[in-house]
C-alpha cells in the first residue's frame, strides 16, 4: 500500500486544531489508496495519527485516533465487517466520554436519484445508529441525518470517489433529527 | 414579485380585410404527432417600429425555432419589406423564399403609457390571413406579449396548445463539488429573467410549482431540518409543511392544489403522506419497510405513481389517489425512478438507471411502450411542458463541472440546452400562464 509518511508532532497539531484540514488528508489519502481492496478508512492505518497528536476525548482524537466514517456497498445499508470494527471503537471511545452526543451522517454515492439518495443515506445513518446501540451506545445520544448524493468528499467519475462517497460519518455534537 | 410581472392582457382578434381563414382551408399545418417532424419554413419579420418590435418578434422566432417543429428563415432571404402589417402582404414574394406562414406585427405605445402589441399570422399558399390579435401591456411585459404572440402561432399552426409563456423553477448551483451551493431559482421557460427565490446558505432541492403558480414546494434543510418547505412566490414567505417526526422529502402538489404529497423518513423506511393545506391533516399513504418516494398525481387527482424498492430495486408503482391498489408497472432492466404523471395523463416520465447509464423515458401509465429519449452517463429528473410535448431533465456530463438543464421533444427528437448562468438542477416546468 502506498505509505503516507508520517509529518512531525508539531505539524500534525497544526493541523490537527483545523478538522477540515484533517478530512481533506485524509480524502487524499484514501483516494492514493483507492485501487487497493480493504481501502483503509481511518488515519490510524495511516500512520496519520500518532500517539499525542490530537488530545484525548477532543473531536480530533475521535477523527484521528477512532476513525468518524464508515463505507458502504453500492446500494447497501449493510456494516461490513471493517465497518464493523471502527464502530467497535467509536462506541468504546464514546463510553469513555459519556458527555458527547453524536449524530450520524448517512450519504449516498452519485450514481442515483436524487430522492432515493437521500432515503438510502437515512437508511445507512440509521443501520449505523442501530449498530452503535448495539455495542451499548445509549440511543438518547444518537441522531442521525441524511445527505443524500448532495455531499460528496470525493470528486471524480468512477468507482474510487463513488466507494469514497457511500459513507456514514459520525459527528460529534451535530444537528440531525 | 410574481405578481408585479402578470398583467391585465387584453387580446382583441384582428380581422384581417376578409381574409381569415377558417380551419378548413388553410393549407399551412403541422401535424405534430407522427414522429420526426420536418420543421415548417416561417418567416417572422420584424415588428414595426424600432428596436422593440424587433426584439419581440426576436423572442418569436427563437420560441418557434426552439420547438424544433419550426424553421424561421433568415431575414436577410425576405423580399418584401412590410411597412403597413395591416395589409395583405405580397404573397408571392413570401412564397418563392418558401415561407409557408409569415408573421407580421406592429409595437406602440398608447398614450396612457401602456404597450399595444399587435401581430397577424398569414398563410402564404392560401393567400390568407390565419389569425390576428393585439394586447395591450406595460412595457416591461414585452418579452411576455412574445411568448404569448409565440404560443399563438404555435397553436393555430399544430392545433394544439403552446407553452412559451411559462416559467421553470429549478436548483441553481455554484461552487465546487465538494462545498456546493445550491439556491432555488425562477426564469422564463427560454432561460431569460433568472431571478433567485432563496439565499444560498441551506442546501435546498426538488421544488415544485402549485397548479395556480403562486407557490413552490420544495426540500430545505435549514436549520439542519431536513423537511418540505411551502414559499409563497409574490410575498417570499416560507413555511415548514406538516410537524412530522422525520425528515420529509420529494413534494408535490395534488391537482387541485389542496394537497402537498411527500415521503417521510423514519429510521430506515420512507412512506407516503399527503398533506392537506386547509385542514392541516395528514394521511399516511404506503405502509412497507421499503423506500417508497417521488410521488406524482395523474392530472385528474385520481391515481398516484410513485417509485419503491419494496421488490428490490426501485420501480414504478400506481396506487389509488387513497393508497388503495398499490401495484408495480415497471418491469424492464434496470431500475426505474422519479415517475411523472404527464399533464395529458396518458404517460409517466421517468428516470431509468440500467448499464451504468441513466437515461430518460416515458411509459404508459400501465406500463407498456416504453420509450427512451435519451441516455447518457447522468441524465434525471424529467419535467413536463404544460402542454405535455416537450420535457426537461437535468444531465451531468462524465468529468462536468455540474449539471445543467436540457429540453427534449416527446418524440426523442429536439434536444436543447435550456441556458442558466451556473449549474443546474431539478428543474420543475410551470402550468400555463393563464
Amino acid at each position: 500500500m502506498s505509505r503516507i509518511d508520517t509529518p512531525a508532532a508539531g505539524r500534525m497539531q497544526t493541523i490537527a486544531r483545523n478538522p477540515v484540514m484533517i478530512a481533506l488528508v485524509m480524502t487524499l489519502a484514501i483516494a492514493g489508496c483507492a485501487s487497493k481492496k480493504n481501502l483503509p478508512n481511518n488515519a490510524n492505518e495511516l500512520g496519520l495519527g500518532g500517539a499525542g497528536s490530537a488530545t484525548p476525548g477532543s473531536q480530533q482524537d475521535f477523527t484521528v485516533n477512532v476513525g468518524d466514517r464508515i463505507f458502504f456497498d453500492t446500494d447497501s445499508t449493510s456494516i461490513r465487517a471493517d465497518a464493523q470494527q471502527t464502530l467497535d471503537r467509536q462506541a468504546q471511545w464514546l463510553a469513555k466520554y459519556p458527555n458527547y452526543a453524536v449524530t450520524v451522517e448517512g450519504h449516498a454515492d452519485e450514481r442515483g436519484t436524487r430522492e432515493y439518495n437521500l432515503a438510502l443515506g437515512a437508511r445507512r445513518a440509521a443501520s449505523t445508529k442501530d449498530y452503535l446501540i448495539s455495542r451499548g451506545v445509549p440511543a438518547n445520544r444518537l441522531k442521525t441525518i441524511s445527505y443524500g448524493k448532495e455531499k460528496p468528499v470525493a470528486v471524480c467519475d468512477d468507482i474510487s470517489c463513488w466507494s469514497q462517497n457511500r459513507r456514514a460519518v459520525t459527528v460529534l455534537g451535530g444537528a440531525g433529527m | 414579485m410574481l405578481r408585479r410581472t402578470f398583467f391585465r392582457l387584453m387580446v382583441v382578434i384582428l380581422a384581417g380585410c376578409g381574409l381569415v381563414a377558417s380551419p378548413a382551408n388553410a393549407l399551412v399545418e403541422l401535424n405534430i404527432n407522427k414522429g420526426n417532424v420536418e420543421p415548417l419554413p416561417i418567416a417572422v419579420t420584424d415588428f414595426l417600429q424600432g428596436e422593440l418590435g424587433k426584439k419581440i418578434s426576436d423572442v418569436v422566432a427563437a420560441d418557434l425555432k426552439r420547438s424544433g417543429l419550426f424553421a424561421p428563415i433568415d431575414r436577410g432571404a425576405f423580399i418584401e419589406k412590410i411597412s403597413n402589417p395591416d395589409a395583405a402582404p405580397r404573397f408571392e414574394d413570401w412564397k418563392v423564399i418558401n415561407a409557408q406562414a409569415l408573421v407580421t406585427g406592429r409595437v406602440t405605445q398608447e398614450a396612457d403609457g401602456r404597450l399595444k402589441a399587435e401581430f397577424r399570422l398569414w398563410d402564404t399558399f392560401a393567400g390568407t390571413q390565419m389569425t390576428g390579435q393585439q394586447f395591450f401591456t406595460q412595457p416591461e411585459n414585452w418579452r411576455r406579449v412574445a411568448h404569448i404572440i409565440a404560443d399563438a402561432i404555435y397553436e393555430r399552426i399544430t392545433g394544439e396548445k403552446g407553452y412559451f409563456d411559462t416559467r421553470v423553477v429549478y436548483v441553481a448551483e455554484s461552487g465546487p463539488k465538494t462545498a456546493r451551493k445550491r439556491q432555488l431559482a425562477i426564469m422564463d421557460q427560454d432561460g431569460a429573467n433568472p431571478r433567485a427565490l432563496t439565499n444560498s446558505n441551506d442546501l435546498v432541492l426538488t421544488p415544485r410549482f402549485s397548479p395556480n403558480r403562486q407557490e413552490v414546494t420544495y426540500m430545505s434543510f435549514e436549520n439542519n431540518q431536513p423537511r418540505v418547505y411551502l414559499l409563497q412566490l409574490e410575498t417570499g414567505q416560507r413555511e415548514v409543511v406538516g410537524n412530522f417526526p422525520g425528515m420529509t422529502f420529494s413534494p408535490r402538489f395534488s391537482p387541485d392544489g389542496q394537497r402537498v404529497i411527500m415521503s417521510l423518513q423514519q429510521e430506515g423506511n420512507a412512506n407516503i403522506y399527503t398533506m392537506d393545506l386547509r385542514s392541516r391533516t395528514t394521511t399516511r399513504l404506503t405502509s412497507t419497510a421499503a423506500i417508497d418516494t417521488a410521488p406524482s398525481y395523474s392530472p385528474d387527482g385520481s391515481q398516484i405513481a410513485f417509485e419503491s424498492d419494496r421488490g428490490g430495486r426501485q420501480q414504478i408503482y400506481v396506487m389509488g389517489a387513497d393508497g388503495s391498489g398499490q401495484r408495480r408497472i415497471s418491469f424492464g432492466d434496470g431500475s426505474y425512478s422519479t415517475p411523472v404523471w404527464s399533464p395529458r395523463g396518458d404517460l409517466i416520465a421517468f428516470t431509468k438507471q440500467s448499464g451504468g447509464k441513466f437515461s430518460i423515458g416515458v411509459m404508459k401509465t400501465d406500463g407498456s411502450g416504453e420509450r427512451i429519449l435519451t441516455t447518457g452517463f447522468h441524465n434525471e429528473g424529467p419535467t413536463w411542458a404544460p402542454n405535455g410535448r416537450v420535457l426537461m431533465f437535468f444531465r451531468q456530463n462524465a468529468g462536468a463541472g455540474g449539471p445543467q438543464l436540457y429540453s427534449i421533444d416527446l418524440t426523442g427528437y429536439n434536444e436543447q440546452a435550456v441556458p442558466t448562468q451556473g449549474f443546474a438542477s431539478d428543474p420543475a416546468w410551470s402550468p400555463r400562464l393563464e
